[in-house]
């Protein structure tokens, strides 16, 4: 292993938990100076995974977040013609100058930073379908030109590159082979206790396990229209402490119902369940095999 | 075995190609594996497989081919180590003991797999080179006094149990794997117009204007560029179109994500259309509008998209009462509907899934095929479908319009 690879490990910050092939692959792909590729459901904490890398590596950060109407063009930079023009005509401003009118955008700022940087680039997919091959060739060779002064723009030092996605859309072959991949699978119940413990620190393990059973219990109903992720376990955790529910409370109804389903039709079909007599889990062993090994 | 891990990967349909072979090997080249079972199918799941959709082949294929490597593998340095201290080779005949000096690490590794593949199952005891409580030189717990201790740390899980859990068996939507190639050639869809509002400066102009009026800015908007493209989707369901789902689906799903459109209205009817068709899929009476209202609703510059497999009784097509679906009894001919279609839009065409070959065998494709320019389900197909609807011309055989 090349020594500036010892130096860059990710290895998890205090407030984020990671599980070991996620450590690996960010690792991965820092040794690679390849982008990482970062998908899952939403709510595993993909745009949060850049932030705590950035500041486990203590690196900046910049984040290019990108919308249906974003342009490889606005992430390098944007030539403020009309500032120019309107200058032009004031007299005001360094109007000879084509640079000063040049404004870097995320991606030209990280490039020509001194330092090295953490790069987010966040929810790819909601772009424009041919999006990500508009920048494959500035991420690979970490430069680009500036048409309108002939500035070569080029990375001192490769950025970390992190990228995700919701799946909204496929992303081409072309750009996806240059990525190392990782998928956040859902936490396990385990990794689940530890995500908690670092937002509600000294829970009652009895409560904790009552809530995780109700969670996990929820999230496996087929015909839930939108599961619950880790982001609405943690809200629901914080109103059932205000209130000081017990766990003996929770064995029977699931209260606050509202901070976990978020679909009229949900609700209602949980109430349908509880009207009917349904029969909640109380015990890890009653969700079956997948929690029990 | 390495090959054979890139070839049976291949197989299972997980596009693998040389460039990411290559990052792999690069990963293991530089140790990040560090010499762990678990990392190494963690390292190979990030480099080569680029989506969850695969990752249940991607474990299925890693369970087969490192079959039997139970535990982790915290071997290269220790081995190494071993295999220079000649006392460890007391037993050896001469013969074997140059063949191990020739072996440099990462052969020496190569072997060591090779042998963890021979077994096809978890080894406890006996004498073979790999397995736990054995006398070999390699395994775990074993009595070999200078034995390498294979695996044994288990507080996360070894990569075999990880991969033999097929935990992303939900993921697979093979379905969806070819969407993509779909929207490209949907992507053509489109007739760019600048209608509405002007809310985008037009630099050009602004410059000339600027100049016109001697340096006082003038500045010119223009309505941004916008996909005028409306599409109307006839879809036929049911009964011979079952076998066609997947395809059919690929392309619906491909059309329904083209955010690019402007409208996109679908309806669906059964082999042929008649009087009414409907607007979900599963035809109900009360859910289906009259098809004339279709027409006066949508005007001659909506493209019309008719998929259907086009093979029907003669009689559904040419005969009135021709319906065969009892909910919706129809009084004319579904010819007459068709070219009334024809007749009213620009732009129609008919997309058969049935293969292209089969297409002369029956007579209502070929009649339905001298009335729009029929093409074939298929990533061409689509593509030409695109340019007949929003190319330079239509080209229908044997349509002349006035």
């Amino acid at each position: 292993m090349s020594e500036e690879s010892d130096f860059y490990q990710f290895t998890g910050t205090k407030g984020y938990i990671v599980s070991r092939s996620l450590v690996e692959a960010v690792n991965c792909a820092i040794a690679l100076e390849r982008p990482l590729l970062i998908k899952g459901e939403p709510g595993t904490g993909k745009t949060l995974l850049a932030e705590h890398v950035s500041e486990g590596l203590g690196m900046p950060m910049e984040s290019w977040h990108i919308k249906s109407t974003s342009k490889a063009m606005d992430g390098l930079y944007v030539y403020d013609t009309l500032q120019r023009l309107n200058d032009a005509r004031f007299g005001e401003g360094n109007v000879d100058d084509i640079r000063s009118y040049i404004k870097l955008g995320p991606m030209g700022r990280v490039f020509s930073a001194e330092k090295r940087h953490v790069l987010l680039i966040d929810e790819i997919d909601k772009a424009d379908l041919e999006f990500p091959n508009d920048i494959l060739r500035e991420l690979d060779e970490m430069q680009f030109t500036v048409m309108e002064t002939g500035d070569e723009v080029k990375a001192k030092e490769r950025p970390v590159v992190i990228i995700t996605s919701n799946n909204e859309k496929e992303l081409p072959d072309a750009f996806l082979r240059r990525c190392v991949f990782h998928f956040i699978d859902f936490p396990t119940p385990d990794l689940m206790k530890q995500i908690v413990d670092v937002h509600h620190p000294n829970l009652d393990t009895q409560l904790l396990d009552q809530v995780l059973i109700k969670f996990y219990w929820l999230r496996g109903q087929p015909d839930l229209r939108k599961k619950p992720s880790t982001s609405e376990l943690i809200d629901w955790i914080s109103a059932l402490r205000r209130s000081g529910i017990s766990d003996d409370q929770l064995s029977e109804h699931i209260p606050f119902i509202g901070s976990l389903l978020k679909n009229e039709a949900d609700t209602a079909a949980l109430a349908d369940f509880e009207e009917r007599d349904g029969k909640m889990p109380e015990d890890w062993s009653d969700l079956g095999p997948r929690y029990n090994q | 075995m390495f090959l054979d891990f890139f070839y049976e990967m291949r197989d299972e349909g997980i596009p693998v190609a040389m460039q990411e072979w290559q990052m792999f090997m690069t990963v293991l080249e530089r140790g990040l594996h560090d010499s762990s079972l678990l990392s190494f199918y963690n390292l190979a799941k990030s480099t080569l497989v680029k989506s969850e959709t695969y990752f249940d082949a991607f474990d299925r294929v890693f369970a087969k081919v490192f079959q039997g490597v139970e535990g982790e593998l915290s071997v290269s340095n220790e081995l190494e180590e071993w295999l220079r201290n000649p006392e460890n080779f007391k037993d050896l005949t001469d013969e074997q003991r140059e063949m191990l000096e020739e072996l440099d690490a990462n052969e020496l590794m190569r072997r060591f797999l090779e042998t963890l593949a021979e077994q096809d199952e978890r080894h406890d005891g006996g004498g073979r080179w790999v397995g736990t409580g054995g006398h070999s030189p390699f395994g775990h717990g074993g009595e070999h006094p200078t034995g390498i201790r294979v695996g044994g740390e288990s507080k996360s899980r070894s990569a075999m149990k990880v991969a033999e859990d097929r935990r992303f068996q939900d993921y697979r939507t093979d379905v969806t794997l070819d969407v993509r190639n779909v929207k490209v050639a949907l992507k053509r869809l489109r007739h760019l117009t600048r209608e509405g509002g002007a809310d985008e400066l037009d630099l050009d102009e602004t410059v000339d204007e600027t100049c016109r009026n001697a340096g006082e800015i003038e500045l010119i908007y223009r309505a941004e560029r916008r996909n005028n493209v409306r599409l109307l989707l006839l879809m036929d369901v049911g009964g011979t179109m079952d076998p066609y789902y997947e395809p059919v689906s690929r392309l619906l799903t491909a059309l329904h994500e083209e955010r690019g459109l402007r409208d996109l209205r679908p309806y669906y009817f059964h082999n042929c259309i008649y009087e009414r068709v409907g607007t979900t899929a599963d035809l109900y009476m009360k859910d289906a509008v009259p098809t004339g209202d279709l027409l006066r609703r949508y005007d001659e510059r909506w493209k019309v998209l008719v998929v259907g497999d086009a093979a029907m009784h003669p009689a559904e097509l040419m005969n009135p009462r021709g319906n065969i679906n009892p909910r919706y009894e129809s009084e004319s001919r579904g010819i007459d509907w068709l070219m009334k279609f024809r007749e009213h839009f620009e732009r129609i065409v008919w997309m058969n899934p049935d293969p292209q070959s089969d297409w002369e065998h029956t007579r209502t494709t070929q009649v339905i095929k001298s009335i729009f320019p029929m093409l074939p389900l298929s990533l061409d197909g689509i593509q030409d479908a695109v340019t007949t609807l929003v190319g330079a011309r239509p080209s229908a055989p044997g349509v002349t319009r006035h």
